[in-house]
């Protein structure tokens, strides 16, 4: 018996060009509430408008079937494939550039991908940035992240001394979020990636993105850090649009992996509001 | 917060003066896109003595690229990019008589003191609300750089768009005045 699940590129790209489309318009349930939550807690009546100002927006994205920003992002896919999967009719990476490519023309999204020197646009949002990692079983699960340039720009790698402890972790991200202050749309989403390589810290911060705002972090030293740093940011006092307020991040998130005696990378990924991502496995 | 100020373009020295950083403004009128490589080109234009595709004198600039618009639709989504990207550019239009941008985030000191000098005004769009600040546009056109796609510069007929006063010709800053508000994390010191 063939031990290998055939799945059809042309699936893949369905998929792909599915997701981007839910991702650009519809703003995560997650994400809703705690801006609903956020609104509750802000004294400040500009905070409070300018959060009910992104509920309203996501409502409208929603019905309209339109973009929830202008800016529908480089397109960047984490495809986690089963080892007992056999791609056929095509060539996988490939297949993931067309779903960007139709979801893009199809949705009316943005075109925001152009050549770093002569700054010419390709025309089709593509390439996609796509992480692939070889998993166990049979199945392929597609993530994608439409992801803003405002936050990316607000983003950040710091390759501290290893002995710099939590405090020197803390002192980076913090910071990161002051120097930053309006541009990224806030309130954001702060990925930290701590350990591994400065490569892997960068992607393990994106990583860290993902997760949904309402699950906890199962490892309590993280667990510990995040609130930590999430109360220091919200004492900036950059808030909602950077117009002031206590909500300057609805959440941080923290992934760490053990890296080499010599080095401490914390990667540190922003994301601004329009938290966009959404996942399927085939 | 203050009931938001009704203005319409052209922008008069007059209304100029009399906006302050924090006011909320509905805009009406006419607003023109431009964003990084636009700048570029306005700069490389302005360098060499050569016109520029539009008259500044008087207008505003808006930092933005739209999504395409769907059939039926005067346009897709639309709103602000970050304006400390145009800072380079920007003293040089405000002395050739722009009198408004709209964007988000932090500018440079040189630009906040042509804001000065020049009696112009920097509004803030609210970032990442696309969809709801397409309501406000009522007719949409290019009018210069078409092959930059949707970076080229537009023409935008805007209705009560929903802004507010980031830095105002004296060159005070919201965003400078709503983080003296709080105490900075003992992290920071």
């Amino acid at each position: 018996m063939n031990p290998f699940r055939k799945i059809s590129c042309k699936i893949i790209s369905e998929t792909v060009k599915k997701l981007f489309i839910e991702a650009n318009t519809e703003l995560g349930k997650d994400v809703l509430s705690a801006l609903r939550r956020a609104r509750r807690t802000e004294g400040s009546e500009r905070a409070g408008h300018a959060l009910g100002q992104i509920e309203k927006n996501a409502r409208i994205a929603l019905k309209e079937k339109t973009a929830l920003c202008q800016d529908t992002g480089l397109a960047v896919v984490f495809a986690e494939v089963g080892q007992d999967v056999h791609v056929v009719d095509g060539d996988l990476n490939e297949a993931i550039q067309e779903g960007v490519r139709q979801a893009y023309g199809e949705g009316f999204f943005r075109k925001s991908v152009c050549d770093p020197l002569t700054r010419k646009n390709t025309g089709d949002n593509t390439p996609a940035v796509i992480h692939t990692e070889i998993v166990p079983g049979d199945r392929i699960r597609i993530t994608v992240m439409p992801k803003g340039g405002g936050s990316e720009n607000a983003s950040s790698l710091h390759m501290l001394l290893p002995t710099a402890g939590t405090e020197g972790i803390k002192k980076a991200v913090v910071g990161s979020v002051d120097k930053a202050g309006p541009n990224p749309c806030p309130p954001v989403i702060v990925g930290v990636g701590i350990g591994g390589s400065m490569d892997r810290a960068s992607i393990l911060a994106k990583k860290a993105l993902l997760r949904p705002l309402d699950r906890r972090q199962s490892d309590t030293r993280l667990a510990k850090m995040e609130r930590e740093i999430l109360a220091d940011i919200n004492r900036l006092g950059i808030g909602p649009q950077g117009y002031g307020g206590k909500t300057t991040a609805l959440a941080v998130h923290v992934v760490m992996e053990p890296c080499h005696i010599a080095s401490l990378p914390v990667a540190v990924n922003i994301q601004c509001h329009a938290a966009r991502h959404k996942f399927a496995v085939i | 917060m203050k009931d938001a100020i009704h203005i319409t373009t052209p922008l008069t020295d007059k209304v100029c003066r009399s906006l302050k950083a924090g006011d909320p403004v509905l805009l009406s009128g006419e607003v023109y896109t431009a964003r990084d490589v636009a700048h570029r080109r306005l700069h490389e234009a302005i360098g060499k003595g050569k016109a520029l595709p539009l008259d500044i004198k008087g207008k505003i600039i808006f930092y933005a690229a739209p999504t395409p618009a769907r059939p039926g639709r005067v346009i897709g989504s639309i709103g602000p990019t970050t304006g400390s990207r145009m800072d380079a550019c920007t003293p040089e239009l405000l002395r050739m008589g722009l009198k408004g941008m709209i964007g988000k985030g932090k500018r440079s000191p040189e630009v906040i003191e042509a804001v000065k000098k020049y009696g112009a005004v920097y509004f803030g769009a609210p970032g990442g609300v696309a969809a709801l600040m397409a309501r406000h546009i009522r007719r949409a056109d290019v009018v210069a750089y078409e092959d930059l796609g949707p970076e080229a510069i537009m023409r935008l007929e805007v209705s009560e768009m929903p802004l507010v006063v980031l830095t105002d010709t004296c060159g005070r800053d919201l965003y400078e005045n709503v983080r003296g508000v709080m105490k900075s994390p003992k992290i920071l010191k």
